[in-house]
Order: C-alpha cells, then sequence, then structure tokens
C-alpha cells in the first residue's frame, strides 16, 4: 500500500457512528457501536460469524434503520435525510442486487438511473470495461458465474462514483486475477480522497487492502488493531475476547 | 460532500444546478416502471398467473352455475369480479415477493429513491398487468356466458376497479412480503379492504351490463373518491411499510 496523498490529510470524517443499537425482536445485534471512518482509508470490520458485521454494513449503508444511534454520512444526517446521504454510498453485500433476468448492462443502466448518474451509456460503458465484463454485458446475469455477477455488483456499487463504498465480503466468488484487480481498484478508490469498508474472513487479503482494522464480537467494538498488527494470533485473540485493544 | 456524477441530468435546473424534485421523482417511477414491465414481457410470470386463474374462474363459473339470462344480467359483474380480482391476487403477490426472494429490494432500498416514486411505479406495473389480463377475461367472460357488453362502457368501469385493487394490492404486497406465510397473508389483509371498491365496481359493471339489480347511484363517483384514498394512503405509508 502506498503513501496516502496530501490532501487526505487533516479532512473530517466522511461517516461517523455513534451508540448505534440494532434489535431484531428479542436479538440484541449490534449493542452500541461506534466509529469514524476517514476520506483515503480502507477499514476492515472483522469478527466470527454472527458478531454483527453485516447488519453494521447495512445500517451503515442505510438499508437497515437502527433502533438507537446517530448515522452522519459526509456531513449529512443520514437518518433524518437519507435521501441525501445515499448518494454519497455504495454498496455490496451478501446479495448481489442484480435482477437476473436483465442483462449486466440494463442491470447497471437501470441502478444508474435511480442514481441520476449524468452521462449514463458512457459511464456504463467505462464501468463495465473497469470490472473486466465488457464481453459478456449483454448477456442475462442468470447465464453468469457467481464471480461474473460479482464483478457486475462490484460495478453497480461504484456507477455513481461514491464517496465510501461499504463491500461485505466482496472477494466471494472472485478469482485470483479478479481479486487482484479488485484490490487495485480499492487503493486507487481510496487514493482518490474516498473510503472503504469491507469485511471478509481473509487475513491475507485484508492485510494488503486495509488501513486498520476493527473487531466485533457478539455486536460489541472489542478491538481496535492497526495494518501492522494485522497478524492471526492478534486477531484470534480479538475474536475469543482475550484481546480489548491493540494497535 | 457532493458526488460528482450524479443527480445533474439534462434538462431543467434549480438556482444550485440540481434537477427539480419533480424532475427526480418523474424519472424514478419511470425507471422502476420500466425495469417492471421489461422484466414482465420476458418472464411473463404475473401475467400468466392472473389470466389462467381468472380464465379457469370463468370456466367454473360456467359449469357451476346455470345462469339464465335474466338471472345473468345480476349475476354476472360479480363473477367477473370475483374472477379478476382473485386473479389480480395472484400477479400482486409477486410485486414485492421477487424483489425479496433476488436480494434487489435492498438494491433499491440503498438507492436515493423516492418511497413514494417506488410505489407509484410499481402500482402502475401492477396496473397495466390486470388491465391487460382484463382485455381477456372480459371478452372471454362476454363469449362463456352470452352476455353482450358494451365496451365503452365497461370500459371505464373495469379501470377504476383495477386502480384500487392495485392501490390497496401494491400496499399489501409490500407489507406481506416480510411475512412468511406470505401467500396467505396477502388475501387476508387485501380482501376485507377492497370491499368498498367491490361493491361500486360490481353495481357500475351491473348497470353497464343494464342490470335490473343494480342500484342507480353515483358508483363511478365513489370508486374515484376510494382510489384517490388509497393511493394517497399508499404514497404516504410505503416507506414505513418498507423498514424491516
Amino acid at each position: 500500500m502506498t503513501e496516502r496523498p496530501s490532501s487526505c490529510i487533516i479532512q473530517p470524517p466522511l461517516l461517523v457512528a455513534t451508540g448505534i443499537v440494532r434489535r431484531f425482536g428479542r436479538t440484541l445485534a449490534l449493542r452500541g457501536v461506534s466509529l469514524n471512518i476517514m476520506p483515503c482509508e480502507c477499514v476492515a470490520l472483522l469478527g466470527p460469524n454472527g458478531a454483527g458485521k453485516t447488519t453494521l454494513v447495512r445500517v451503515l449503508a442505510t438499508a437497515l434503520q437502527p433502533s438507537a444511534g446517530a448515522l452522519t454520512i459526509g456531513g449529512v444526517d443520514a437518518l433524518r435525510d437519507a435521501a441525501r446521504a445515499r448518494p454519497l454510498v455504495g454498496a455490496v453485500g451478501h446479495e448481489t442486487h442484480l435482477y437476473q433476468d436483465l442483462t449486466a448492462r440494463e442491470n447497471l443502466r437501470f441502478y444508474g438511473r435511480l442514481y441520476g448518474v449524468r452521462g449514463l451509456e458512457d459511464r456504463v460503458s467505462t464501468v463495465l470495461k473497469e470490472s473486466d465484463i465488457a464481453a459478456v454485458a449483454d448477456r442475462p446475469v442468470r447465464t453468469l458465474s457467481r464471480g461474473m455477477q460479482q464483478r457486475v455488483a462490484l460495478g453497480r456499487a461504484i456507477l455513481h462514483e461514491p464517496m465510501l463504498l461499504l463491500l461485505d465480503e466482496p472477494e466471494t466468488g472472485l478469482d485470483d486475477t479478479a481479486q487482484r484487480r479488485l484490490a487495485r481498484m480499492l487503493e486507487d478508490w481510496t487514493d482518490r480522497g474516498r473510503a472503504v469498508v469491507l469485511t471478509s474472513h481473509r487475513l491475507e487479503w485484508t492485510r494488503r487492502l486495509a488501513d486498520r482494522a476493527i473487531v466485533l464480537r457478539e455486536g460489541q467494538i472489542v478491538a481496535h488493531i492497526d495494518r501492522s498488527d494485522l497478524e492471526p494470533d492478534i486477531v484470534a485473540a480479538a475474536y475469543s475476547g482475550a484481546l480489548s485493544s491493540a494497535g | 460532500m457532493q458526488d460528482s456524477n450524479t443527480n445533474s441530468g439534462q434538462g431543467l435546473r434549480t438556482a444550485d444546478g440540481a434537477d427539480p424534485s419533480v424532475l427526480v421523482f418523474g424519472r424514478q417511477v419511470y425507471a422502476v416502471l420500466a425495469k417492471d414491465l421489461l422484466l414482465e414481457v420476458r418472464t411473463k410470470d404475473a401475467l400468466t398467473a392472473m389470466l389462467v386463474f381468472s380464465l379457469l374462474a370463468l370456466v367454473t363459473f360456467n359449469f357451476a352455475l346455470d345462469l339464465r339470462p335474466e338471472v345473468m344480467s345480476a349475476v354476472g359483474p360479480g363473477v367477473l369480479w370475483v374472477a379478476l380480482v382473485f386473479g389480480s391476487t395472484l400477479g400482486l403477490a409477486r410485486t414485492f415477493a421477487a424483489e425479496r426472494d433476488h436480494g434487489t429490494l435492498e438494491g433499491l432500498l440503498m438507492a436515493p429513491l423516492d418511497r413514494s416514486a417506488l410505489y407509484l411505479a410499481k402500482l402502475l406495473a401492477n396496473l397495466i398487468i390486470i388491465s391487460a389480463a382484463a382485455t381477456v377475461s372480459v371478452p372471454a367472460f362476454a363469449v362463456l356466458f352470452d352476455v353482450a357488453v358494451d365496451i365503452p362502457a365497461v370500459l371505464g368501469t373495469l379501470l377504476l376497479g383495477a386502480v384500487g385493487v392495485a392501490a390497496v394490492g401494491t400496499l399489501f404486497s409490500a407489507m406481506a412480503s416480510h411475512t412468511r406465510a406470505r401467500e396467505v397473508m396477502l388475501p387476508i389483509l387485501l380482501f376485507p379492504i377492497l370491499v368498498p371498491i367491490l361493491i361500486g365496481v360490481v353495481q357500475a359493471t351491473g348497470l353497464a351490463l343494464g342490470s335490473p339489480t343494480a342500484r342507480d347511484m353515483p358508483w363511478l363517483s365513489l370508486l374515484v373518491a376510494f382510489d384517490g384514498i388509497y393511493v394517497a394512503v399508499g404514497a404516504l405509508v410505503f416507506d414505513f411499510v418498507l423498514q424491516e
């Protein structure tokens, strides 16, 4: 990972989440999560299964309303004025959010219209090329492999050039070449003053990309780990609760 | 911190360079409506289900009921609308169930899409599909029951009835899609609320068919009023309905 450009220094946080609580019935999925995401940084959310990573990503993406807490994205109160905050965020979840009976190009065109993307046809062509899916752009999504669908999903997330990318296990289904391409794209993304939050269970991949990691356990942040300390034994200690803070 | 590549579009602009909200709203309704109709043209899921059920119901009624001509004009409108509404329920159930099953609903919810625009687009898509099913079912009804249907007179009634069914059905389809037993839940929620529309539309169709039992009241005005109420309430509460 290269040094950050000077434009990244001394900027207000891109995302501020304070005391986020989310209940599903009697289950408390998030228990007062607070975090800041700065421009130009890539932050990994780590944690064992059921730690609340996906729920947190969905709340940050404004797909899920928190039961309590505050969320500001780009200076906009994302809970009270979600319509203004949403164009600032692009997200890829466990689902691809793609229409299986539309082609890759039609999917991107549809989402581009929802986001009011300027010069839509050119932008769609650019994204198809950058995501290396131009050759299959006019095939229905259901005929594409999981990896190809994931590339289309990533293209959908970056189509409107959001300031913040939220990626829930984005490497799912991608082969080694596509993972390297994604890693380069994310590095370029943060170098341009934007931010990335990603979840992953692949520590090597995370260590290559993330500036720091936040470890969740049972809906709470249990550790902050710098990239230099992202070692298996430290992460395992954080997962088990033996580590309260590091880095 | 405004995104450089969004919301600039073409044409009219406000003083700060943004598109007027009514243009954005219209563009969003068009985008969702065009997508839904394109998907329906490709899959024909909703139309096929509605059409097959409505025609089967009409054929079954034709065999089950011995409708003499003098009885036909009194009972016929009810037979027609039972077939249309029950058939419509099958298509309405797919409105949000398909979006939820394929994980695309979350994609819509994360987009800067006005919830009222989403509701209106889904309502229009349902209205078009119900109307398409009705254009086949009504002539089939006329042939099966040997009724002379005055098409222009029935057309307005059909449209007003279809608006009411689509308005309530779209709203409850979103509510039912949260539940596990959504195929059962939708009719349970839908039919009681549709009673005023059904009374109005059956009576208005009866008048159009010359039924002696149809009461001469301003049914069309009643239908317009109920349609207006249902569409307005649906657009207002849709945001709450979509929240998990």
